[in-house]
């Protein structure tokens, strides 16, 4: 390989510029601008006549750049092997600078983007009520027709979402309830007021930690799998290869997962209450001296049994709006890539969001039921 | 003469107890165009796979522009990977990226061209596959299986590499676009001396193309040389493929 070179010649009447060696991606590496500069003089621009015939090799680039010094067309008078020509010609497609000029932006660009915004998150949620609608219809459907219940995906989701969710909920429930166990005792302690460490743990892992701790790792682990693998089947038209099948989507990829989540996520809350609850009573006995036996004795006395109706039915309701918002973000994934991850993200975000928008009413719901002087 | 762009020695492919190729000895000159052609599942898309150095061998060895492939050497490696393009059987253009970021991708990688030179370059290399400016701006998904082929093809090109590799080039373009890509070819190939491999089932651009056709089958390279003289191997897989009617469409190029 050799470099590239330019020289000018100016014996006889008219200057001649001959150009030399490789005009190719390798061999312009590293010297584009010194040959643009040697190729921006006056005594280049004099040049009467372009002498090619010493290039050994030129690709799209050294036509390009070429093409570009001479600002936009073929010198008139021009000396060239058959193949180098054939390669500046082809940089004609190039035309004039600023034929493909990105579409510029002004001030009020920045207004259409919020009213996009707005127009998008509007369709979002009529999209959101399609998906629901569309779910009742299957629901019916099903009940017309019992053999078209998709049993095996139902049970497959309910493993994937509650049985192997087990291991973790436990953990993280009897880790929390060790921890709100460990402080509310330091607090208690300082008041002689021990044994309202039952009501305190009770009432608060029942009521409102359980379903909310479990909603959290259950929009992180199912919400975002489910919204991958619906997005993952709309990137490669898997989804189209079902419905051409015949196979409704919704029927065979939502409701499964919707039913799935709304029958585990109770159970999952009920799990991993008790968990929290286990692990309040373990710190409990060792900070307190509290008898595992007196918590046990005193904890449906002083938790009425409302509680653990309300944390089951925040579970329903948890379970739903994780199931439906992760499907939604899925199936509006846009095939590529970029889309999958954001709509996987946003899908997390927003259930987690809804999900204690909806514990907040929840809490106004039932402010009068099952709380002591409520 | 100096060594072979490609030179594969013993080579031997298993996935599982699936034995692909058992024991392929191939070279490819400089300036070659070699077509590889063999029935579906014959292993051609692998063997392309591990020239690229996507596969491993299990075993044999395989050197590119007489280098191993796996030097160990992480800067040489990509050196030598820069010196090949590689055009896959499906398109795999990035599908967060529209046409004219993918086929710049590679450019920009280099870190050294300007940003107006770049999109120059594009404009040529989509000008060559027979793209309009106005497509630049589509993003894969909304491509016709042609063009994803044909912008594929682009960012191939878009190194100026010295070897390509193409795994059915053709397939999904129409007749003229398929003639469109062999003067394409020809034309770089004089320009440039690039080496050529390309797998391929349309007997039309085999036979324009090809300096010399290598047959896969059996898990071994059944026949390598010049189109007529593989055309008369006594083989039936050999005997029909290229069975006489097919070529009858293009009368022009059975005996060169
Ligand atoms: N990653 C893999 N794992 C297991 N087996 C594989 C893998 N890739 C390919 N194969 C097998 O290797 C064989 C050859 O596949 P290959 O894709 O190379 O075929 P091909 O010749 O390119 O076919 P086609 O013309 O249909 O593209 C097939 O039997 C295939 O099942
Ligand atoms: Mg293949």
């Amino acid at each position: 390989m050799s470099a590239p070179t330019v020289s000018f010649d100016r014996e006889g009447a008219a200057p001649v510029a001959s150009l030399c060696g490789d005009w190719t991606l390798q061999g312009l590496e590293g010297r584009v601008d010194a040959l643009r500069a040697a190729l921006d003089t006056g005594e280049a621009r004099a040049a009467a006549r372009w002498d090619l015939t010493g290039i050994a090799r030129i690709d799209s680039l050294g036509a390009c750049l070429l093409w570009r010094i001479w600002g936009d067309r073929l010198p008139p008078t021009l000396d060239a092997g058959e193949h180098t020509l054939a390669m500046l010609e082809s940089a004609s497609v190039l035309g004039t600078r600023s034929r493909l000029a990105t579409p510029q932006s002004t001030s009020f660009d920045s207004l259409a983007q919020l009213g996009r915004a707005g127009l998008s998150f509007g369709r979002q949620i009529g999209d959101l009520v399609a998906l629901i609608g569309q779910l009742l219809l299957d629901l019916l459907h099903i009940a017309r027709w019992p053999r078209d219940a998709p049993l095996r995906e139902i049970s497959a989701n309910l493993y994937k979402t509650g049985v192997s969710a087990l291991p973790i909920t436990a953990l993280v429930g009897f880790l929390i309830g060790v921890v709100l166990s460990y402080l509310s005792a330091l607090q208690l302690k300082t008041f002689g007021a021990d044994v309202f460490i039952i009501n305190i743990l009770g009432i608060g892992i029942v009521r409102e930690l359980g379903p909310v701790l479990v909603a959290v790792l259950v929009a992180g682990r199912s919400g975002s799998a489910m919204t991958a693998q619906l997005g993952v089947m709309r990137v490669t038209e898997e989804i189209d290869a079902l419905a051409t099948m015949g196979v409704p989507r919704s029927l065979r990829l939502v409701l499964p997962k919707v039913l799935a989540l709304v029958t585990a996520l109770p159970l999952l809350v009920l799990w991993t209450s008790s968990a929290a609850l286990f692990g309040g009573m373990v710190a409990a006995s060792i900070q307190l001296d509290m008898s595992y036996g007196f918590f046990l004795d005193t904890l449906p006395r002083v938790v009425p049994i409302a509680n653990l109706y309300i944390g089951l039915a925040k579970g329903v309701a948890f379970g739903l709006v994780i199931a439906l918002v992760a499907c939604h973000f899925g199936l509006s994934v846009k095939p590529n890539t970029e889309s999958l991850s954001s709509n996987t993200t946003k899908s997390v975000v927003s259930a987690i969001t809804c999900v204690i928008l909806v514990d907040a009413l929840f809490a106004i719901a039932t402010r009068h039921i099952g709380l002591p002087g409520g | 003469m100096s060594a072979p762009v490609i030179d594969i020695r013993g080579l031997v492919t298993r996935f599982g107890t699936n034995v692909v190729h058992q024991d392929i000895d191939l070279s490819v000159e400089a300036g070659e165009v070699v077509a590889l052609v063999g029935g579906s599942g014959s292993g051609k898309t692998t063997l392309l796979r591990q020239v690229i150095g996507l596969l491993r061998p299990d075993a044999g060895q395989i050197r590119v522009f007489g280098q191993p492939l796996f030097s160990g050497d992480a800067l040489a490696d990509r050196r030598l990977r820069q010196r090949f393009g590689v055009l896959f059987q499906q398109g795999a253009l990035f599908s967060a990226l529209n046409v004219l970021e993918n086929i710049a991708f590679p450019l920009r990688e280099l870190r050294w061209l300007d940003r107006a030179t770049i999109r120059d370059l594009v404009m040529m290399k989509l000008a060559m596959v027979e793209l309009e400016p106005r497509h630049a701006w589509l993003m894969p998904s909304e491509l016709s299986g042609g063009m994803i082929k044909r912008v594929a093809l682009a960012r191939a090109l878009s190194l100026e590499p010295e070897l390509l590799l193409l795994d059915e080039p053709t397939a999904g373009l129409d007749p003229d676009r398929s003639a469109a890509f062999v003067s394409l070819i020809r034309t770089l190939r004089g320009q440039l001396g690039l080496t050529v491999v390309l797998v391929t089932h349309d007997i039309d651009t085999l036979a324009a193309l090809a300096t010399r056709v290598a047959v896969l089958g059996e898990r071994r390279i059944l026949a390598y040389g010049p189109l007529d003289h593989v055309m008369n191997v006594d083989h039936p897989f050999i005997q029909n493929f290229f069975a006489s009617d097919r070529l009858q469409r293009r009368p022009d190029v059975t005996v060169r």
